[in-house]
């Protein structure tokens, strides 16, 4: 199987799928005549022209409800916003429009939707350019949202997404664009929407990921087998729907589960895992679960500080070695 | 109310009479459907948000008039009278507003959220502005698609304050889409005047900065309104232009059923219903010009009593959505690991009280 990177694997699977089906199209900032902010697009427009690979202004809000409207009737937009931040300028459009459409008109109508945004911060984009929102789109029922935290379930989600007649986040990262995997290059497979994967077998200890917090987590795993320490990590890829039952039942084997995710403490993704063992896997727990996530400050931009702020190998053995040792402690920056 | 221009009666001479016949009819029709939700709405029978489209009657119906089958049309949460102008019959759409299986969002919508596929009404919407980029973007994709056709982006005066609407002319603009921006200029937005909100209160300019054509129509005149979305919606099938319509005409009541409108002058709403009563004016229009008689606009009032008690009879007699349906339609694609029937009927039972 061929080894490529991240950024490939959905270039790659981009440019597939515009060839596929004529009602696919790309929307988005900076993705044609720039080749891509995060060269994801690059070559693109070349390949199929500016009717299929539409460079938009500065408009989101305008944008995302553009091609909510042109997947109402039948077209299927592949929007890429710059990182997730500027999706809040289009929130409404998701959230009140995008997520609605299809149950609230009694089934009438589908939103056959991708919209393609990097999550998370690294490289000291400090406050407004590193934050972490999928759990705002995955906490609304109506999106679907995805998480791929390797090449190859980049490309099969990628696929899923757009094969999907759903609106569906897909949530990318800078950190993972450079990142590489084997993905098999003559083989149509499909990553399914809502299904978790185990990532890698362990004993002692669940952790929980997805994301760039997955590569983290299989790199910890690694290490921490020299120890003696048997890690098993469920890489969660979507959000919404949630795999709760692959998360239990590795919990269920294992007793002890740490959760870790790169958005910010207090009600982010971790505390829906942690409470979700909690009420389905209470009996098998040995220890108390505990949850890594971003420190809670808008991150600062200076190096070491930013650096520090966000969850990272350390902190996921620190929590690793804490619920081993039963500790109910609770996490140190929960406060 | 807006000053327009005082328009002579329109010439009758080269009008269709069966067509003029029927403009009353879907006028009278929507006067006595929203009269009668009123009703309804105070009998408990209809519950949430309400807002009707009295004083609005010429102004939907000369736009039906104009609109073509393979039209869309996006709306915002004052849509009763649209979707029945455009062919929906009554019952339906009285139905979703007692929240019935039977309704046109099968009872998941409400009377903010109307909908019929069959019909190219692609919807109400009660977050205003919301739809404006959505009827840009169906116009976008009959233009990808090299569809005939026009998208009316329907919306209210207080709309054009807010940024998605400008972000909408200029992609709309840009993008060469069949898109007409159909302002209902009622004079306000909730309790808002025009000129509270709107540093620009010709509406119709609004789009001077993104090279959109604007024109200010009376809406109480149906043939005005239906003329000038023909033109309108001629050149922007055939040249891609967008066009602003700002569309003047009189709310008779408040903002919703339950305002109670202490933000108007009442001798001022008083005076509005009496000299901006489309329906009323278009009745004298047409006894003036001897087109109809008194019989046939009695003959018409008790056959739109009927309908409409029909309607109501019809939502009355029509069975509620089921529990078990409740996460029916959640997704189109189906996906594991969402709750189904059986996930329904659990919750629904505990949240009842019956376990």
């Amino acid at each position: 199987m061929p080894i490529i990177t991240y950024r490939q694997a959905l270039n790659d699977t981009l440019g597939e799928e515009l060839a596929r089906d004529p009602n696919v199209l790309l929307m988005g900032e900076e993705i044609g005549v720039f080749q891509g902010s995060y060269r994801i697009t690059e070559g693109l427009l070349q390949e199929f022209g500016p009717k299929r690979v539409v460079d938009t202004p500065i408009a989101e809000e305008g944008f995302v409800g553009v091609a909510i409207g042109a997947a109402m009737l039948g077209l299927r937009p592949v929007v890429e916003i710059m990182t997730i931040n500027f999706i809040l300028v289009a929130i409404d459009q998701v959230v009140n429009h995008a997520s609605k459409i299809h149950y609230m008109f009694g089934g009438q109508v589908r939103v056959p939707l991708v919209i393609r945004t990097p999550s998370g911060g690294t490289g000291q984009l400090a406050a407004t350019h590193s934050q972490s929102f999928e759990n705002w789109f995955a906490y609304c029922p109506g999106l679907k949202v995805v998480a791929p935290a390797t090449p190859y379930d980049a490309r099969g989600l990628l696929r899923a997404a757009v094969r999907d007649d759903d609106p569906v986040i897909f949530i990318e990262s800078l950190a993972l664009y450079d990142t590489r995997g084997d993905v098999p290059d003559d083989d149509d497979y499909v990553v399914p929407i809502g299904v978790a994967e185990v990532k890698r077998r362990g004993e002692d200890v669940t952790v929980v990921a997805y994301s760039r917090m997955t590569a983290i987590a299989l790199q910890v795993a690694q290490r921490l087998e020299n120890e003696g320490i048997s890690v098993e990590v469920v890489d969660l890829r979507s959000l919404r729907p949630l795999d709760r039952p692959t998360i239990i039942e590795s919990v269920k084997k294992t007793g002890r589960a740490v959760v870790i995710a790169e958005d910010w403490y207090s009600y982010g993704v971790t505390a829906e895992i942690a409470a979700t063992i909690q009420e389905q896997a209470f009996d098998y727990l040995d220890a108390p679960v505990l949850r890594v996530a971003g420190l809670e400050v808008p991150l600062p931009y200076a190096k070491e500080l930013s650096a520090v702020s966000k969850p990272n190998a350390n902190s996921l053995i620190y929590a690793i070695h804490q619920v081993l040792a039963g500790s109910s402690r609770g996490a140190p920056w929960a406060k | 109310m807006v000053k327009v221009k005082e328009a002579a009666p329109s010439g009758l001479e080269h009008e269709n009479v069966e067509d003029l016949k029927h403009y009353y009819y879907q006028m009278l029709l929507i006067r006595r459907f929203e009269e009668r939700t009123s009703e309804m709405y105070v009998k408990a029978k209809i519950g949430g948000y309400c807002h009707l489209n009295l004083g609005e009657e010429a102004t939907i119906v000369g736009l039906m008039a104009a609109l073509k089958p393979e039209d869309y049309i996006y709306t915002n949460y004052r849509e009763h009278g649209y979707i029945i102008a455009r062919g929906v019959p009554p019952g339906p759409v009285m139905a979703e507003l007692f929240g019935k299986e039977t309704g046109v969002a099968r009872g998941r919508g409400g009377s903010m959220h109307l909908f019929s596929r069959e019909h190219n009404f692609m919807g109400g919407y009660a977050i205003v502005g919301g739809q404006v980029p959505l009827a840009v973007g169906a116009a976008y994709a009959l233009r990808y698609q090299g569809k005939p056709g026009v998208v009316v982006a329907q919306m209210g005066d207080g709309t054009t304050n807010i940024g998605a609407f400008y972000e909408s002319l200029n992609l709309a603009k840009l993008w060469r889409c069949p898109v007409l921006f159909f302002i209902i200029n009622n004079g306000y937005g909730m309790g808002t005047s025009v000129e509270m909100g709107s540093s620009e209160p010709d509406l119709w300019k609004k789009g001077a900065s993104f090279r959109v054509h604007g024109e200010r129509i009376d809406g109480t005149d149906v043939l005005a309104v239906r003329d000038a979305v023909r033109r309108l919606r001629e050149r922007a099938e055939s040249e891609g232009e967008p066009a602003i319509l700002d569309v003047v005409s009189f709310r008779f009541r408040g903002h919703s059923v339950i305002d109670a409108d202490r933000y108007r002058d009442p001798e001022k709403v008083r005076a509005g219903r009496e000299h901006h009563d489309p329906v009323r004016n278009f009745a004298t229009l047409l006894l003036d010009h001897e087109i109809v008689d008194e019989a046939w606009l009695n003959v018409t009032a008790e056959r739109v009593e009927r309908e409409v008690q029909q309607a109501i009879d019809f939502a009355n007699a029509s069975p509620d959505p089921r529990f078990e349906d409740l996460y029916e339609n959640m997704y189109a694609t189906p996906v594991p690991n969402t709750p189904g029937r059986e996930d329904a009927l659990r919750a629904v039972r505990i949240n009842r009280g019956e376990w």
